[in-house]
């Protein structure tokens, strides 16, 4: 029976038949759905006395919110470091792929470029919501090429910079127009970064710590001018010392601003962590885990020499490195396999693996809190068995 | 009255689920005849609820024509918050039956003028015809609804303040904190419920078995304010073997010798899919 229509015309569904997950348990509750956003039935039922206009039969299958990935160089065959002709396209069909995986909206990110590329990819991906055709895309995650030398990983020291003209300044000249860039990777511990790090964190991006050599001390510093993630934790920084814990100590840092949560990245493909060291994390700070794959353009293609960036690497299993070295240039497993990796490691519960894959749920109309670029998008659902 | 007795509580909660089950069809709602009940909250009829459920699951009891009116809410306390009547009622019957939203009807405690929403609410019971079967429980002071003893046995739906006992009783659900009980409620006066074709009160509990004893084997008194359905001439109280610890054994025998006839009004069991194609 439809609503009396006071608030709206629009249709309401109900699924019903399923598991969703609220308040960080799985339960076997209805969702109702109107206009794409999340409808509290009980209000629906006394404000407005109205139910369902269709019910979809889920068959006892989880409904959950989709998957987030803040940190994919690219999948499929394409490099989102790469300023081909068809941008767009490259991102639209990667959009589409990772939506089997369960991945609803990601930040396709790219690795250290020199200015021209970021000129040219930057104005070509939307910023827009997913849907049938694929994941909604946040905005760019920008990893470097404000990152210092000793920590480059796969990333080409040829473009690497610091700050020289003064903070703002290099991070315009280099990216160009920020206007679709939701995250910077950055280290903190470079010369002028603080200023960059407010300027950034004031336009809403995202600022997020890594390839860094900062001690604990810097990067608290920076988490107090606005930075609120850690790029892959425990790779491309120092390994925890007991002494100087280095930006891993963020996770159990007493020096920061209260109420703000520091989300970390975790790369649970099983070899970029060892499961004790994610063990550690997930222990130290369960709230702040958040799955991302790292995915590079190889994802989804066969074994052998691929291009990402301005770098050859090579694909061998799951693993993917700098060609002709073992240093790891990312990796091809995809969100779905993390979240199982993770799971297992981790033994923790499946609603606390849903939710580090998409994000610390926030309750239907509640407003999201800050500092995960996924947490300012509405939540999509995805319906899993 | 009627005395029926069950051995435990979910025989209870399920004789008193059959007999409404069986009331609401025999009566046969239509859109132009809807069946009116009352109904009450608390831990006592949610045995009840399920089986309701149950019963409308299964297809055999549909609330499409059936009007509901509870008996009262706490003033004051926001409609979402998960210990108003409203959220009970929802979470236990409502989301899991097919009435329409605009036929069910509780007191709004946050209403701007109490005391027109009391009114406003009379009204509705009268323009529905009337209640046609009343399901309520009792309190262990032996108030019906927020009757709070020395409340009037011919009063109408109204504001009133909570008796000591009662806040004490109700802290459980509020982590044991004094200061976050409500005082105060919106209730059906007992004179409201008196006026239904028929009274259902659901009984069950050792602690609630003194207030059963002064309400059916002392007299008529305002200090007991379940007594007043003495007078009621179709009144069926539903209990548990504990709650009769209190009463008489002659009382309790003649009643229990009573449930070969008591049964026959849950015995065959009606169903909605009989006339319903």
């Amino acid at each position: 029976m439809p609503s009396n229509k006071s608030v709206s015309d629009s249709q309401i569904i109900q699924f019903i038949n399923c598991r969703i997950l609220k308040d960080h348990l799985l339960q076997r509750e209805d969702l109702w759905v109107r206009d794409g956003k999340f409808l509290d039935p009980e209000k629906l039922f006394f404000d407005e006395e109205g139910f369902a206009d269709i019910r979809v039969d889920c068959n006892d299958s989880i409904v959950a919110p989709g998957f987030i990935d803040v940190q994919i160089n690219g999948g499929y065959g394409i490099d989102f470091s790469l300023a081909t002709d068809d941008v767009s396209g490259g991102v639209a069909l990667v959009a589409k792929k990772i939506l089997e995986h369960g991945v609803t909206s990601f930040c396709p990110t790219l690795v250290t470029s020199p200015p021209h590329i970021y000129h040219k990819v930057l104005p070509e991906v939307k910023v827009h919501d997913g849907g049938r055709e694929g994941a909604g895309v946040l905005g760019v995650h920008v990893e470097g090429p404000f990152i210092s030398p000793q920590k480059k990983g796969a990333h080409p020291e040829m473009f690497l910079r610091g700050f020289e003209a003064g903070g703002v300044r290099d991070v315009l000249e280099t990216y160009g127009c920020l206007d679709t860039v939701a995250m910077v990777t950055l280290a903190p511990e470079l010369a002028g970064s603080p200023a960059v790090i407010q300027d950034l964190a004031q336009r809403g991006i995202t600022v997020s710590l890594g390839h860094s050599v900062a001690s604990l001390s810097q990067a608290e510093e920076a988490v107090r001018q606005g930075a609120t993630f850690i790029t892959h934790l425990f790779n491309a920084m120092l390994p925890f010392h007991h002494r100087d814990p280095g930006i891993v100590g963020l996770l159990t840092s007493d020096r920061l601003p209260a109420e703000r949560t520091v989300y970390y990245g975790m790369i649970a493909d099983g070899i970029h962590t060892d499961p004790a060291a994610l063990r550690i994390a997930h222990r130290a700070h369960p709230a702040g885990l958040v799955l991302v794959t790292d995915a590079i353009m190889a994802m989804g293609l066969p074994a052998g020499r691929h291009t990402l960036g301005q770098q050859v690497i090579e694909i061998q299993g799951l693993h993917a490195c700098l060609a002709g070295t073992k240093t790891l240039s990312g990796s091809i497993a995809s969100m779905d396999m993390c979240l199982r990796n993770f799971r297992q490691a981790s033994g923790c519960s499946r609603e606390a693996a849903l939710e580090a894959a998409s994000a610390p749920g926030p309750a239907p109309g509640a407003q999201p809190p800050e500092g995960h670029p996924g947490l300012r998008h509405r939540c999509r659902l995805r319906v899993a068995g | 009255m009627r005395l029926v007795i069950l051995e435990e509580y979910d025989q209870a909660s399920e004789w008193a689920a059959k007999y409404i089950r069986n009331q609401i069809i025999k009566f046969r709602p239509t859109a132009d005849r809807f069946f009116a009940l009352g109904l009450p909250t608390g831990s006592t009829p949610s045995g009840c609820y399920k089986k309701l459920i149950e019963y409308h699951k299964s297809g055999d009891l549909s609330f499409k024509y059936v009007k509901t009116f509870n008996m009262d809410e706490y003033v004051g306390l926001p409609r979402n918050h998960p210990e108003s009547y409203h959220s009970y009622m929802w979470n236990n019957f409502f989301k899991h039956i097919d009435i329409d939203p605009a036929n069910a009807h509780i007191l709004d405690g946050n209403a701007s003028d109490l005391q027109t929403e009391c009114e406003a609410f009379e009204r509705k019971i009268a323009e529905a015809g009337g209640i046609d079967l009343f399901v309520g429980g009792i309190g262990p002071d032996g108030h019906i609804a927020f009757n709070e003893p020395g409340s009037s046995l011919v009063s109408r739906t109204r504001v009133k303040t909570l008796a000591k006992d009662t806040i004490l009783a109700n802290a459980r659900f509020f982590g044991n904190d004094l200061s976050k009980v409500p005082t105060m409620a919106l209730t059906v006066g007992v004179g409201t419920v008196m006026d239904a074709q028929e009274v259902l009160i659901l009984i069950t509990g050792a602690h609630k078995a003194f207030a059963l004893y002064k309400a059916i084997e002392e007299g008529v008194n305002h200090m007991w304010t379940v007594s007043a359905f003495q007078q009621h001439p179709r009144t069926i109280f539903v209990c548990d073997e504990d709650a009769t610890l209190e009463l008489r054994v002659k009382t309790v025998k003649y009643f229990k010798g009573l449930m070969h006839v008591h049964n026959k009004l849950v015995d065959p069991v009606s169903t909605m899919k009989d006339y319903i194609n």
